[in-house]
């Protein structure tokens, strides 16, 4: 075809790499732009240092019987008479430093949200990409499942998977494997958000033309779903994502309030908040009170985190 | 070189010889449902829950031959069912009745498992350059992944031999491999679509309105493109298009749809020529020309009839100049005219219309 | 006077990576009644044109400068509210998508009577009684029934009739039409073009009609514009442009078209792609594409390369390129000399 000219895309330099495409992007220029969303990425990666460097941060272990002295319980933080300068946030019921409790609780709460937000995705997803691509009566099925799952609220189904743990294996074998039993339970009450989610971008990508071109091709439909269409549908899932953390580590602290959470020798965020309840009568407000506020932020910047990208990321706002 | 073009390309049509075929479509048929799954489908009606299912009928009944080394057009407007022959055939759609042979067997019934080594051997061009390449893979990607997948033995320096020769072929220059789908233009993106049917080395290319949603500039480039890849290769096309001087220009013969029929089948001088269906006079009739002296087109009455509810008879009746009773009563079918088509029409076969 | 005239137009989209100029010295003028065409390929710039005309640009896209006269009003200084008395009454417009002006959830006749009793002082029964005549006008069978329907009950090319109906309800001007009848078929296109032109000529409606399609402008318009990446590159009576395109952009795009070649020859493509707005190239836009811009011996012409082509006459037309005024002058020099 030697009569064909030539013709490339008007600019003549090297391909960008992606660091540089990252750079021109859009996603990038916005968080360029957004206070809010720069305030919050700092906060939360904040957070996320301090409960993965928790072990070296905290003055104390909070887990080694040995390093609590019961005669220190219940000291007010710093700013408040009576304070001691060991404890800057002062003490728990049981004497442990509130400071270094709080970060470990962090570091429990972080770890069941992720935790429970990969299971979710993972189920999410699969089902999803089944459902959405082979249509039919895999969908039909997988979808109504799913609408039984949703009709069950998390905690309902928590509460109960909980209870029933605890009365057949006992206090013990459950306070041993709680992390993983909570992030078991929130992970799989919560997937139908993401099947659903990305079952209706499978469908709008389904019907664009790349997808047909790749049957024409001969790929198998395994290829076809996961090279193919997730890659397109990774936008909607970001998005939801973000919210889901927030979602499973309320629904841990909410479980831990009710006791049916991590036990209070090891505690998260939500069963921190449990345990100083039963002193805020006694004017010990902080150890309630500390733990509460870190939790809003934690979830109010994972939020606004997850509001910036779908302004972002929908392309209906997007205009690049 | 143009004059050299003209020659082979015509040649098809010019001698009489009855043509090896490639592809044969009989009887074929596509309904879609219109009413979701089976709990939507329940009505309640008088009392009763009865089963009620509202049918689109794309195509009724469609034969069509396409004879190797030809470029056969298939024209009609929106909704005729041209695209749904064209998918039916490279196997997206599954019929609901007919056969569709390809080189002598039938293949319209395979697992996709089994149609792999046609894939092979039919490829397809699409009509919308922005939707039909993936966006999260690289040019380079895309066209590595039919050679991979139809060419297991090959090396990996190989692959890229043929991904660089292919690029060079449809006028992309190979260095922009690593350049995403969006960083080019319309024509480009068309060009890689075109070089991704090709990177197999097909014989037989369908392409839905490939050129539709270019600029006519462009347009004119994408063309000349598929006509030297024609030449080069020894291709075969289905090309489906509602634009009828493309057709005119680019076909060897022409296959005129109304409504999931085909109303008239001819070489394409012959068409334009003479055409006989009164919907295909129709048609050319509407085309916008340049030129001023033009004919007044004719104007056809009533609606287009939906493909839900499809008139008794033929098709077309309703907006027929020329129906009388036994069109509004009796299916047409294609007979032969003198002049080396087909056409499907009672006023045809009867006389009563040239 | 002319009805409408524009002057040095200038519309640009205020983008994160600066202004991009989507329009630069429009001008032309529109007499009453008359028919212009404005042709030209996506990313020309001739939608944009349609749209500022009423300022209907969306924002980030603004007027820069350049003027519009309206019977005597200049629209680009006009306050939104005055702007809207002459949007949809003085001038109206015709969309390529017909539910982009229909609403879904209302039917035909609310439509219809809603935008009668906008503009005007009149009752429900008058307004329905005007609603029903103009929809005998676009020809739709038994309109009394189809004032009762939803949008979503028509077919395209009915839907279209009503939009033409709603276009003239108001016994406009000007009706701008953007791609009228690009999404309809060729049977139906041919039947609304027709429809529309013959109305157009009974009422002594003026007429903009932008299109990609050069067979319709042909057919419908007496005056067209040529336009390329924000620009006009000639303008005239349609014959002569469709009969002797001059510069070398219309000559291409005329000799693209399949119909001007022998079935089954290669055709005259123009090379290359139209350049995007943000990085267009200097000089005439054109130069990289243009067969004229490169001499024989391989480089390119350096007024083609540095200077923005000005407006010459040549015959009736006006013609922005440096090809056309470079003949004009060798053909003007020899008279000189004579005498």
């Amino acid at each position: 075809m030697s009569t064909t000219t030539t013709t490339a895309p008007a600019t003549t330099a090297a391909p960008p790499s992606r660091w540089q495409r990252f750079r021109d992007s859009f996603l990038f220029y916005s968080f360029k732009r957004d206070l809010v969303a720069q305030l919050s990425m700092l906060v939360f990666l904040l957070m996320i240092a301090a409960a993965v460097f928790a072990p070296w941060l905290a003055s104390m272990n909070p887990y080694d019987l040995a390093q609590i002295d019961i005669l220190a319980s219940e000291l007010p933080p710093f700013w408040v008479d009576g304070s001691d300068p060991m404890y800057v946030m002062g003490t728990d019921a049981q004497g442990r430093d509130l400071l270094s409790t709080i970060l470990h609780g962090l570091r429990v709460s972080l770890i069941i949200g992720f935790g429970a937000v990969i299971l979710q995705a993972t189920l999410g997803v699969c089902f999803g990409l089944l459902a959405g691509y082979m249509g039919g009566r895999i969908d039909a099925f997988l979808m109504r499942v799913a609408d039984i799952q949703l009709s069950f609220s998390t905690l309902m189904v928590a509460i109960i998977v909980g209870a029933l743990v605890k009365a057949i294996f006992g206090g013990a074998t459950f306070s041993d494997y709680a992390v993983w039993l909570l992030v078991l339970i929130i992970g799989l009450a919560e997937w139908p958000q993401y099947a659903r989610t990305v079952r209706a971008s499978v469908l709008a990508e389904k019907s664009r033309e790349y997808v047909d071109a790749a049957r024409v091709m001969g790929l198998r439909s395994r290829r076809i779903m996961f090279r193919h269409i997730l890659p397109n549908t990774l936008s909607p899932i970001f998005v939801i994502s973000t919210v889901q953390v927030a979602n499973a580590i309320i629904s841990e602290a909410a479980l831990s309030f009710l006791g049916l959470g991590m036990p209070e020798t090891h505690p998260s965020l939500g069963s921190l908040i449990k345990s100083g309840f039963d002193y805020i009568q006694s004017g010990s407000w902080w150890i309630t009170l500390i733990p509460g506020l870190v939790l809003v932020v934690v979830v109010l910047v994972i939020n606004l985190l997850g509001d910036w990208l779908r302004d972002v990321l929908n392309p209906r706002l997007y205009k690049g | 070189m143009m004059t050299a073009t003209a020659a082979s390309h015509r040649a098809p049509a010019d001698d009489q010889q009855p043509a090896e075929s490639l592809l044969e479509i009989r009887g074929l048929e596509k309904r879609f449902s219109l009413s979701g799954d089976f709990l939507e489908q329940l009505k309640f009606r008088r009392g009763r829950i009865v089963r009620e299912q509202a049918h689109v009928h794309a195509i009724n009944g469609v034969d069509l031959t396409v004879q190797r080394g030809e470029a056969l057009c298939v024209v009609g407007e929106s909704g005729c069912g041209k695209s749904t022959v064209a998918r039916t055939v490279m196997g997206l759609l599954r019929p609901t009745a007919g056969e569709i042979h390809y080189d002598g067997e039938r293949i319209d019934h395979l697992e996709s498992r089994a149609l792999l080594p046609w894939r092979k051997r039919m490829q397809m061009i699409f009509q919308n350059p922005y939707a039909s390449l993936n966006p999260r893979m690289t040019i380079q990607q895309t066209l590595e992944e039919p050679i991979r997948l139809h060419n297991a033995s090959w090396t990996p320096q190989q692959v890229r031999d043929k991904v660089a020769e292919v690029m060079t072929d449809v006028g992309i220059a190979p260095d922009w491999g690593s350049r995403y789908g969006h960083e080019f233009s319309g024509g480009q993106r068309q060009r890689i679509a075109i070089a991704r049917a090709l990177a197999v080395d097909p014989e037989f290319i369908v392409a839905d309105e490939p050129i539709s949603a270019l600029d006519v500039s462009i347009q004119a480039q994408v063309l000349n493109l598929l006509m030297e890849a024609q030449q080069e290769r020894n291709l075969t096309y289905l090309f489906i298009t509602h634009d009828l001087a493309v057709v005119e220009h680019f076909g060897t013969r022409v296959a005129v749809m109304y409504l999931g029929r085909v109303c008239e089948v001819a070489p394409t001088a012959t068409l334009f020529a003479r055409p006989r269906h009164p919907y295909t006079q129709a048609l050319m009739s509407a085309i916008p020309r340049l030129e001023d002296d033009r004919p007044q087109h004719l104007r056809l009455t009533g609606e287009v009839p939906t493909p839900v509810n499809l008139p008794s008879g033929c098709v077309f009746h309703g907006r027929c100049p020329a129906a009388n009773e036994r069109c509004r009563r009796e299916v047409p079918r294609l007979i032969a005219t003198d002049d080396g088509g087909q056409v499907a029409c009672h006023g045809v076969e009867e006389g009563r219309l040239s | 006077m002319a009805l409408l005239e524009v002057n040095n137009l200038d519309v640009r989209f205020a983008l994160r990576q600066g202004d991009v100029r989507a329009l630069r010295d429009v001008c032309f003028s529109l007499d009453r009644g008359e028919r212009l065409g404005i042709v030209g390929e996506s990313g020309a710039g001739k939608s944009v044109a349609a749209f500022s005309l009423l300022n209907l640009i969306a924002r980030p896209g603004y007027i820069a400068g350049g003027s519009i006269n309206f019977d005597g009003h200049e629209l680009t200084s006009m306050s939104d509210r005055a702007l809207r008395k002459i949007r949809g009454h003085r001038i109206s417009m015709i969309f390529q998508d017909p539910m982009m002006t229909l609403n879904p959830v209302l039917t035909i006749g609310e439509q219809m009577i809603e935008c009668l009793k906008a503009h005007r002082r009149i009752s429900s029964r008058e307004a329905r009684a005007i609603s029903l005549r103009k929809l005998e006008q676009v020809q739709i069978p038994s309109p009394d029934k189809r004032l009762d329907h939803y949008p979503h009950e028509l077919s395209g090319g009915m839907r279209q009739r009503i939009i033409i109906a709603i276009a003239l309800l108001l016994d406009p001007d000007i009706i701008i039409a953007d791609e009228p009848t690009t999404a309809l078929d060729v049977t139906i296109q041919a039947e609304i073009m027709a429809l529309l032109l013959e109305l157009c000529e009974k009422h002594n409606v003026a007429l903009i009609l932008i299109t990609h399609d050069l067979g319709v402008v042909s057919q419908v318009t007496q005056r067209m514009l040529v336009m390329y990446a924000g620009r006009v590159i000639e303008q005239g009576p349609t014959r002569e442009i469709i009969n002797d395109p001059q510069p070398p952009y219309t000559q291409g795009l005329m000799n693209a078209l399949p119909q001007m070649a022998t079935p089954g020859s290669r055709l005259n493509q123009i090379r290359g792609s139209m350049p995007s707005l943000n990085k267009l190239p200097s000089g005439c836009a054109f130069h990289p594409r243009c067969d004229f811009a490169t001499r024989p011996e391989g480089e390119l012409r350096p007024a083609c390369v540095d200077q923005v082509p000005q407006f010459v006459d040549s015959g009736n037309c006006q013609v922005a390129c440096h090809m056309v005024a470079e003949m004009q002058q060798a053909e003007r020099i020899p008279v000189e000399e004579k005498q």
